[in-house]
């Protein structure tokens, strides 16, 4: 370039374009499009291109990866991210056989392909009883009434007025692990334990606003909680919990309720089966005795051996789960694994986790991630080198109140096998000779 | 709203209670700062409690003034509710409705049925027929909930009760007797347990034993049958194929796959432009009584496209017969109205189904 000349060497050299005649900045500008154009087109093969390069090795060392000789996607290509095409088989499932209408079905949270203790809002188990509403939320209200000085219609402008608060915390459903009551009946920790997922939740104490509403402190004893859904779901919760740590929810990790989980509103009541945390929450009741609802006498209650049914069994108590080494996976190779699950009690903090790798007869004390929540789920960790034997590994949790997770054994001997609802038992993964890891229960 | 009301909103939350005070005299939200900490929100108006209001409780909290007979309440489930429930409340497709109650029972108050482990219905789980009217009242039917009349759940609900043999034929269900009706199961509840309450106390106490816990050896007694283990799909695609561990690859049990029920099979995409079936069929809930190609509670959407696909009007008989229900056509099980579907959507259906439902 002509004008290149005129510098002397050492100098820093300006922007061509302000230095090109007319005809030479187009002619720049037509090559550059020409090459946006390539590199575009590079991209493309470079994505269509990345699972082949990795399979056959064209992406490492010393053949350089192609996408790291492209140029990539520009920001905001997608405006609300998702995760990586490669990540597709990571997806919430139904049990097949389970439930005969998707309306009034559960999806099961892939716990086994999870890190740490946030559930990703996606992939938050979902529980619908009439199908999941669209809420419209400068529509919505919640109306708090019975027995209340004021009784009150809440936008959900009101409701974020409030002083908020956020807090992690777990959500299990009663019949999470109910299919293996009896037997084993499911392959993977998604379907034994996917019932379970765990967020920060955001938005306001639940006795902010009976506070508001100016309550009967002296009288009331129960809340109702009621759904705007289909089936207006109602739970009854005892006031004692419902001034201790219930919360009306409309955040959840960062952003507003999944509709799924119970946009624009829901009911949380920590440690307490996932039900009476009603979604879509449209109402609040303040009385003075349980309300006996369908989800309490029909169902969420669990059946003794005797044939009498607990009703209002709500904690949800200590319990805990291998996610790696868990059922259908397949170990490729003798060595250093390490064995990691999540554990959480509806009574406040996991306090300990043994893990055993030979069904039970040894244990050994995990290694706890903090931080350590109250009725939020806590990540465990412990070493284990796999010799090509056999193994059974199990894991056991023990909360603050010195709860100690029971085996099946134990559970059943005084619960029978029929209760659907809460079992949380010990469970068992097998790993075979063959490095397959399946479910199985011990006799 | 309008501006004095958030005037009023304004006040209150700055604590300007003389102000909130004099403006309640001259408009009608001017409660909503009455004396709340925060006074965000309005007083809800006894009409609008009424409307939302609709819990029964078994103490009588909540009953509607109403009435509803055996007899009324047949024609009303027959109508509304046998199409996914059975015409005699069979169905297991559904939570069964009636079944496995017994005079002695109705004596007791405890469905012995529950001790046996026989199927439970709702006649042998529920202890208050409150709970049923409530449930009804709120929830029913599945596709068109708080559509009934409160005299006709008063009937279904005296339907149901007659068809689990609590009430006799000639029976009028009304807010007058509802408290008093004996259910078979009103004593086989117990609240006796620990997990009532965070501070409850567990039943269940595991060991905390950590060396030679376990005597004798280590005996498999429950695994899952081979047949079994590809029924949830291949394991192989639901883990992250990273990490120390794989998937199992599952499709070599594909043999012994049992037919796992599949009620919800999607439809394809319609090729012209509309409302998509497979959209429609999960939205308006078709799916809980009707399958691509198989029958569940109604005939498949195959068999209805084949069988009006020689009738020259059949396009505009199945968007009727979709919109207004009937009965007879393919069995005595009725299908009722959906209000909610629209024409587009209906027409739709109709298309595909017509076009071999693919």
């Amino acid at each position: 370039m002509k004008n290149q000349n005129t510098f002397s060497p050492g100098r820093i050299l300006p922007a061509p374009e302000n230095h090109l005649t007319a005809e030479a900045a187009e002619a720049a500008r037509r090559s550059r499009r020409g090459f946006m154009r390539t590199a575009a087109g590079a991209a493309v093969a470079g994505v269509s291109g990345g699972a082949l390069a990795q399979a056959s090795g064209k992406a490492e060392p010393p053949a350089i990866a192609p996408w790291t000789r492209s140029l990539g996607q520009g920001v905001a290509t997608t405006g609300y991210g998702m995760p990586s095409k490669f990540e597709s088989g990571v997806q919430r499932r139904e049990s097949p056989g389970l439930t005969r209408t998707p309306q009034s079905s559960v999806s099961f949270t892939p716990l086994q392909n999870l890190f740490g203790i946030i559930t990703p809002s996606g992939l938050h188990f979902e529980r619908h009883h009439s199908g999941m509403p669209e809420v419209d939320p400068a529509q919505h209200r919640l109306m708090i009434n019975g027995m209340v000085r004021r009784p009150l219609i809440l936008t959900m402008d009101d409701i974020m007025r409030f002083p908020s608060v956020s807090r992690i915390h777990f959500i299990e459903c009663g019949a999470n692990t109910g299919m293996e009551w009896g037997n084993v009946a499911v392959p993977t920790v998604q379907y034994t334990h996917g019932m379970l997922a765990c967020s920060e939740f955001t938005g306001v104490l639940l006795s902010t606003l009976l506070d508001e509403a100016g309550f009967d402190r002296k009288n009331a004893r129960f809340i109702l909680g009621e759904g705007a859904d289909g089936s207006a779901l109602t739970r009854t919760v005892p006031i004692e919990m419902a001034l201790d740590d219930v919360m009306v929810v409309y955040g959840q990790n960062g952003e507003m309720l999944r509709p799924e989980n119970g946009y624009p509103l829901r009911l949380l009541v920590p440690g307490v089966q996932g039900v009476s945390s009603v979604k879509w929450l449209r109402r609040i009741e303040v009385g003075d005795k349980p309300w006996n609802a369908r989800e309490e006498s029909l169902h969420y209650i669990d059946l003794m051996p005797d044939g009498q049914h607990r009703q209002y069994s709500g904690v949800q108590e200590v319990k805990s789960v291998i996610t790696a080494p868990s059922g259908g996976q397949k170990l490729l190779g003798k060595g250093y694994y390490e064995i990691t699950g999540l554990a959480w009690s509806g009574r406040g903090k996991v306090k300990r986790v043994d893990v055993s790798t030979d069904g039970g007869r040894n244990w050994r004390t995990a290694k706890l991630q903090e931080p350590v929540l109250t009725k939020a789920l806590t990540r465990f960790r412990i070493d284990w080198t796999w010799d090509g034997s056999p193994a059974f590994l199990q894991s056991r949790a023990v909360d603050e109140t010195g709860h100690v997770q029971p085996t099946f054994a134990a559970l059943r001997a005084v619960r029978g096998t029929r209760s659907i609802y809460h079992n949380n038992a010990i469970q068992t993964w097998n790993v075979q000779a063959n490095g397959e890891v399946w479910n199985v229960q011990l006799g | 709203m309008s501006s004095s009301a958030k005037a009023v909103r304004w006040a209150a939350a700055g604590g300007a209670i003389g102000a909130v005070s004099i403006l309640m005299a001259t408009t009608a939200l001017a409660q909503a700062g009455d004396g709340g900490r925060f006074g965000f929100g309005r007083v809800a108006t006894p009409q609008e409690i009424a409307g939302w209001d609709i819990d029964v409780r078994p103490d009588g909290h909540g009953v509607r003034k109403g009435r509803g007979s055996v007899q009324k309440g047949q024609e009303v489930y027959d109508a509304k509710c046998a199409s996914c429930h059975g015409t005699f409340g069979e169905s297991n497709n559904y939570m069964v409705i009636a079944g496995g109650v017994t005079k002695e029972d109705l004596k007791t108050g405890h469905a012995a049925s529950l001790k046996k482990g026989e199927v439970r219905t709702v006649g042998t789980k529920l202890n208050y027929a409150t709970t049923l009217w409530d449930y009804i009242n709120r929830a029913m039917p599945w596709t068109s909930p708080q559509s009934m009349s409160v005299d006709e759940v008063y009937a279904v609900t005296a339907y149901v009760l007659f068809l689990n043999e609590i009430v006799a034929e000639d029976f009028e269900l009304s807010d007058q007797n509802i408290l008093k009706v004996q259910m078979p199961n009103r004593n086989g509840m117990t609240t006796d347990h620990g997990m009532r309450s965070v501070k409850g106390k567990p039943d269940v106490q595991g060991s905390l034993c950590m060396k030679d816990c376990v005597k004798g050896e280590i005996k498999v007694a429950s695994e899952l049958p081979e047949f079994a283990r590809n029924a949830h799909g291949n394991l192989a695609e639901q883990k992250r194929p990273l990490g120390p561990m794989r998937g199992i690859d599952t499709t070599r049990y594909e043999q012994g796959k049992p037919g796992a029920v599949k009620v919800a099979a999607a439809a394809p995409a319609a090729a012209s432009a509309g409302p998509n079936p497979a959209d429609v069929i999960k939205a308006r809930a078709c799916n809980a009584c009707h399958a691509v190609a198989s029958k569940v509670v109604g005939p498949s959407f195959q068999e209805i496209g084949a069988k009006y696909a020689s009738r020259g009007d059949a396009a505009a008989y199945l968007v009727g017969k979709m919109k207004s229900g009937g009965v007879g056509v393919w069995g005595q099980v009725p299908m009722p109205e959906q209000p909610a579907l629209t024409d587009a959507e209906a027409q739709a259906l109709a298309k595909w189904m017509l076009g071999g439902a693919k």
